[in-house]
C-alpha cells in the first residue's frame, strides 16, 4: 500500500465524521458559534475568577475580621458584603451597556452621561440633566463602591441595583425609554444578541434579550466599581507615613466626637448606610426636598437622606442632594453653623442628634478638607469602550 | 552680754538657710522613687473575693520595650515610636495633647507619684484625649480634664482595657469604646460629663466594673450593645444613673443580654445639662435605672435609693424617644428580669410625664419601678417589695440570681483574623496590583507572566522592585512605589505572583 493512500484514508476517515458532526451541530444550534469571543474572560481589578467563572471581590480589607454585619467600625474593619459572583462576560457586557446611549429613548444619553468615570462617576452638576435637557431634582451620586450599598437613591427607595436602574431608564425626564421600546431596539442589534448569548450561555437560542438580563449585566458592571486604594487606605492598613501631619490632624478631627463626621460617615466605606435629617439648604428658590419621607410614607423622615459615602468625594463637587455647596470647605462649614440653621421657618424637621454646634475653627475645617482629599482613588477606573456594540458613539 | 559680730551673724544665717533648704528638699522635694510597672496581665483585682476572676488582659504578656514619657515631652511621640507589645509609661506632669493610637497591643500607663498624676488637659480647646483604633489597647492611671469631645474614645478596637482613670469634664463622653468586642472598663472615676460618663456604644462582651460616676447627665450607658455586665459601680447625682438603650438610626440595631448587678444607684437627681437634640437630653432628672427598648436586661442586687423620679424606668422607644424612628429597630423592651434589689425613697419629686401619670393614680410620688409601653416576657422576683406602676403583665422571675455569670467577656481574646501568607499575597495581588497587571494582557504595566519571567525564583527581586521601582521599560509608564505595603505583604505578594498559573 502506498503511503499516499494511507494518508488519504486517514484524511477521509477523519474528515467525513467531522463534516457530519459540523452539519449536525450546526443544524442544532445554528447561531451558537462565533469565531471570536467579544467579551473579556478575565475579571476586573479587585476581583478573582473562581472555578465557577464567577468574579469574587478580593482586597486588603478582606484580611480583617467581620465583627459586625453592617461593615462599620474603624481603620482595620471589614467591609459590608459586596454584590459579587457575576461572570467576567456579564461584567464586560454591562460595561458596554453602561456607556451605550441606545438605552435612552432618543439614543442621546447613557448611564455614563450622569455617572461619568472622568468625573468620579458623577456629572459635576448640582442636579443632573435628563433627555431634552430636563433638569432633574437631585444630584447624581458617585457609583464608586455602589456594590456595597444596601439602599440606593438619595432617599433609599431602591434596595438592589437592578430595581434602581429601572427608574432612570423609564423615567420620562431621565432616559425617557419604555421597556417595550428598549427591548425592541436592543434586540435589533445583532452584536448585542451575540454578546448576550455569550454572557448567558444557558439562554435558549430563540429567546430574545430580556430586561432582567440587561439590568443584571449593568448591575454586574456597577458592582465592580471599587475604590479602596486611597492614601487613607494605605494609612489604615498600617503605613503611618501615607498621611502627612495636616491630613492626620484632619483624620483626628473627622473621627473625634466634636465634629462627629465618622459617626455617620463610618469607615471603611465612609457611610453607615442609615438615613439622617441634617437640614441642608436647597438651592435658591427651591422648596425643601422631603427626601425619604415620600417613599417610606413617614413624617419623621421628612428631609432625611441616605448618608453618602465620602470615597472620591473630592472628585464629585458640588455637594449634598441638590448640589447646594460648591466646595468641600463650604460643605464642612455647614456642619458647624448650628443645628437646623438652614431649615425653612415653617418646617419642623427632626434633625439628627449628631448635628450640633461643634464650633470648629477655620483651621480645623481646613484640616478636614485636607483629610477628605485623601479618600481619592481611581486606580481601578474602568476602560471606556472605544466602539459600542450598537455602533453609536460613546456618550459620557 | 557681748554682741556677736555681724560677720558671725551672716555666717549663722547662711548656715541656717542652707540647712533649711536641705531639710526642705529632703522632706518635700521630688524623691527619686523607683516605680514598678504593673504587669499588663493583672488578673485578680479583689484578691479576697474567691470568685472574682476579672482577667484584665488575658495571656497577653507585656512583651515589648518600655518607653518613658516625662513632663514636657509628648505622649504621641512615644506612641509613634512604639511597636506592638510596648508599654508607654507616662510620669506626672501636664500633657495638653490629642493622643491617637492606630496600632495594636500598645499599653499606656500613667505613673502616679506622691499623689501627682500624669494629667491630660484639653484646656477646652482640644477635642479628645485618647483616640484608639488598635486592638489590645490598655489605658490606665491617667487624669483627664477639660477636653471638648471625649476622654477616651475607641473605634473598632477589640480586647481593650480602660481602668484606674480619673476623668473630669471631658465634653460629651468620658470613656466611649465604640464597635469594640471584648473589653473591660474598671475602677474609673468620672464626673461632669455632658452626656454619658461611660458609654458602651455598639460593642459586644464588655464588663463595666467598680467605677464611680457622678455629676454627669448619664452615668453608665449601654447602647446598641450586647453581652454587657455592669457591676459594683457607684452612680450618684447624675441625671440618670444606669441606662440600657436602643438608639434608633444606628447601623447596629440591638441591645440585649445586659446585667446591672451590685451597683449603688443613689440620688441621681442632677439637672439635665445634655446638649439639645441628644438622646440623653430627654432623660428626666431623678432617674435611677432606665431601660429603653433593650431586651434581656437583668437588674439584680442593686441599691437604688433617693432617685426623685423613679428607681427603675422601663419604656419602649415610642414612649422614651418618640421623635426617632427606624423601622429596623425593634422598640419594645422584652424579657426584662428584676431580681432582688434594695429600693426606697425613690420618686419623692417626680417630673413630667411620670408625675402626670402618677397623679392619675392619686399619687404624688413616683414609683420604685415604672413600666410603660410595649414589651413582653418580663418578670420580677418579688413585686410586693416595691411600689410599682405598669407591671401587671410581669410574671414571676424564673431565676433567682446570676451567680453563674462572673463575666460577659469572651473566654479568650478576640483573635485577629489570621490570613495565611498565601491569602495575604492573593488579597494584595487582586486588591492592589491587578489595577495595572493581569495575566495574558497588557494593562498599564507589563503582563504578570513577564514579571514572572524577570523574577523567576526570586521573590526578593519583586520586593525590591516594588519598594523602589526603576523604570526599565520605555514603552511602559513608571510604576509608583508600593512602599506603603508591609514587608510581610510585599513578600507575600511577590511569592503569589511567582506562583500564579494563569
Amino acid at each position: 500500500m502506498k503511503k499516499s493512500r494511507v494518508v488519504l484514508k486517514i484524511i477521509i476517515s477523519v474528515a467525513i465524521p467531522a463534516i457530519l458532526a459540523l452539519v449536525f451541530f450546526a443544524g442544532q444550534r445554528p447561531t451558537a458559534y462565533y469565531p471570536v469571543p467579544l467579551l473579556k474572560s478575565t475579571c476586573p481589578p479587585g476581583f478573582k475568577l473562581n472555578a465557577n467563572n464567577e468574579c469574587i471581590a478580593r482586597n486588603l480589607y478582606s484580611q480583617y475580621a467581620t465583627t459586625n454585619k453592617a461593615g462599620v467600625g474603624g481603620l482595620k474593619s471589614a467591609l459590608p458584603e459586596i454584590r459579587d459572583g457575576f461572570s467576567p462576560q456579564q461584567i464586560d457586557l454591562g460595561r458596554y451597556l453602561f456607556f451605550d446611549p441606545i438605552l435612552s429613548v432618543d439614543q442621546t444619553i447613557s448611564c455614563a452621561s450622569c455617572h461619568d468615570p472622568n468625573k468620579g462617576f458623577s456629572d459635576g452638576l448640582a442636579v443632573s440633566r435628563g433627555i431634552d435637557g430636563h433638569k432633574l431634582k437631585r444630584a447624581a451620586p458617585s457609583l464608586y463602591n455602589v456594590g456595597y450599598l444596601k439602599k440606593l437613591f438619595w432617599d433609599g427607595r431602591a434596595s438592589t441595583l437592578e430595581e434602581q436602574m429601572l427608574e432612570p431608564l423609564f423615567s420620562q425626564v431621565e432616559m425617557g425609554n419604555t421597556p417595550e421600546n428598549l427591548l425592541s431596539t436592543v434586540n435589533e442589534v445583532d452584536n448585542y444578541k451575540k454578546l448576550f448569548a455569550e454572557a448567558f450561555p444557558n439562554k435558549p437560542m430563540d429567546e430574545p434579550i430580556l430586561l432582567k438580563e440587561i439590568t443584571k449585566t449593568i448591575a454586574a458592571f456597577q458592582s465592580t466599581l471599587v475604590s479602596l486604594n486611597s492614601k487613607y487606605d494605605q494609612y489604615a492598613h498600617g503605613y503611618d507615613q501615607a498621611l502627612n501631619k495636616n491630613e492626620i490632624e484632619g483624620l483626628n478631627i473627622f473621627r473625634s466626637f466634636v465634629a462627629r463626621c465618622a459617626e455617620c460617615h463610618t469607615p471603611p466605606l465612609f457611610t453607615n448606610q442609615q438615613f439622617a435629617v441634617i437640614g441642608t439648604p436647597e438651592p435658591e428658590g427651591l422648596p425643601l426636598d422631603p427626601g425619604a419621607e415620600i417613599p417610606f410614607d413617614d413624617k419623621s423622615l421628612r428631609g432625611a437622606f441616605k448618608v453618602p459615602s465620602l470615597r472620591n468625594i473630592a472628585l464629585t463637587a458640588p455637594y449634598m442632594h441638590s448640589g447646594r455647596f460648591k466646595t468641600l470647605r463650604e460643605t464642612v462649614q455647614f456642619y458647624t453653623d448650628g443645628r437646623g440653621h438652614a431649615v425653612p421657618e415653617d418646617e419642623n424637621l427632626l434633625i439628627h442628634w449628631h448635628i450640633w454646634e461643634p464650633n470648629l475653627t477655620d483651621y480645623e475645617m481646613d484640616r478636614l478638607v485636607d483629610f477628605l482629599k485623601t479618600l481619592t482613588d481611581e486606580s481601578f477606573k474602568p476602560e471606556i469602550p472605544e466602539v459600542l456594540p450598537s455602533g453609536l458613539k460613546v456618550s459620557t | 552680754m557681748k554682741k556677736k559680730s555681724p560677720f558671725i551673724r551672716i555666717i549663722t544665717a547662711v548656715v541656717l538657710i542652707g540647712t533649711g533648704i536641705f531639710l526642705g528638699k529632703s522632706f518635700f522635694g521630688q524623691k527619686n522613687i523607683g516605680t514598678v510597672p504593673i504587669p499588663s496581665s493583672l488578673k485578680h483585682r479583689n484578691v479576697r473575693l474567691a470568685n472574682d476572676s476579672v482577667q484584665a488582659v488575658y495571656e497577653q504578656e507585656f512583651s515589648g520595650k518600655i518607653i518613658e514619657v516625662k513632663n514636657g515631652s509628648s505622649i504621641q511621640n512615644a506612641v509613634k515610636e512604639a511597636n506592638p507589645g510596648d508599654l508607654i509609661r507616662v510620669y506626672p506632669g501636664t500633657y495638653s495633647e490629642n493622643v491617637y493610637i492606630d496600632k495594636d497591643n500598645i499599653s499606656l500607663q500613667g505613673v502616679v507619684i506622691n499623689g501627682e498624676w500624669p494629667t491630660l488637659d484639653g484646656q477646652k480647646e482640644i477635642n479628645d484625649a485618647f483616640l484608639y483604633s488598635g486592638n489590645g489597647i490598655l489605658i490606665e492611671n491617667f487624669k483627664i480634664i477639660h477636653y471638648k469631645g471625649n476622654g477616651i474614645m475607641g473605634q473598632a478596637g477589640n480586647n481593650f482595657t480602660i481602668r484606674n482613670n480619673w476623668i473630669i469634664d471631658t465634653g460629651v463622653y468620658g470613656i466611649f469604646p465604640q464597635y469594640g468586642k471584648n473589653g473591660l472598663v474598671a475602677h474609673n472615676v468620672l464626673s461632669k460629663i455632658a452626656d454619658a460618663a461611660i458609654y458602651i456604644g455598639m460593642c459586644d462582651n464588655v464588663d463595666v466594673l467598680h467605677n464611680e460616676v457622678f455629676d454627669n447627665v448619664a452615668g453608665i450607658e449601654i447602647e446598641n450593645s450586647r453581652h454587657c455586665l455592669v457591676e459594683n459601680n457607684y452612680a450618684h447625682n447624675n441625671t440618670g444613673g444606669l441606662l440600657a438603650f436602643v438608639t434608633p438610626g444606628l447601623p447596629i440595631k440591638t441591645t440585649f443580654d445586659v446585667i446591672f448587678r451590685n451597683n449603688f444607684v443613689v440620688n441621681n437627681n442632677h439637672e439635665n445639662f445634655g446638649a439639645p437634640g441628644s438622646t440623653v437630653s430627654g432623660i428626666p432628672s431623678g432617674t435611677g435605672i432606665l431601660i429603653m427598648a433593650a431586651d434581656d436586661v437583668i437588674v439584680e442586687n442593686n441599691i437604688i435609693t433617693g432617685n426623685n423620679n423613679t428607681g427603675i424606668t422601663i419604656v419602649d422607644l415610642a414612649t422614651g424617644a418618640p421623635k426617632a424612628n427606624d423601622p429596623n429597630s425593634e422598640g419594645n423592651p422584652d424579657r426584662v428580669v428584676i431580681l432582688d434589689n434594695i429600693m426606697f425613697e425613690n420618686g419623692n419629686d417626680p417630673t413630667g410625664e411620670i408625675k402626670a401619670i402618677m397623679l392619675t393614680q392619686m399619687d404624688t410620688h413616683g414609683p420604685d419601678i415604672f413600666a410603660y409601653g410595649g414589651g413582653s416576657g418580663s418578670t420580677i422576683r418579688d413585686r410586693n417589695k416595691y411600689r410599682t406602676f405598669g407591671l401587671e403583665n410581669y410574671g414571676i422571675a424564673q431565676i433567682s440570681d446570676t451567680q453563674d455569670i462572673p463575666t460577659m467577656r469572651t473566654p479568650a481574646p478576640v483573635p485577629p483574623r489570621s490570613v495565611s501568607k498565601e491569602e495575604l499575597g492573593e488579597l494584595t495581588y487582586y486588591g492592589v496590583c491587578a489595577g495595572c497587571h493581569a495575566f495574558g494582557t497588557r494593562l498599564i504595566g507589563p503582563p504578570t507572566e513577564i514579571l514572572q519571567a524577570i523574577h523567576q525564583d526570586n521573590p526578593q527581586g519583586i520586593v525590591d522592585y516594588i519598594t523602589a521601582p526603576k523604570n526599565l521599560r520605555e514603552d511602559y509608564p513608571e510604576m509608583p512605589p508600593q512602599d506603603y505595603l508591609s514587608e510581610e505583604a510585599k513578600m507575600a505578594v511577590a511569592e503569589y505572583i511567582l506562583s500564579l498559573k494563569h
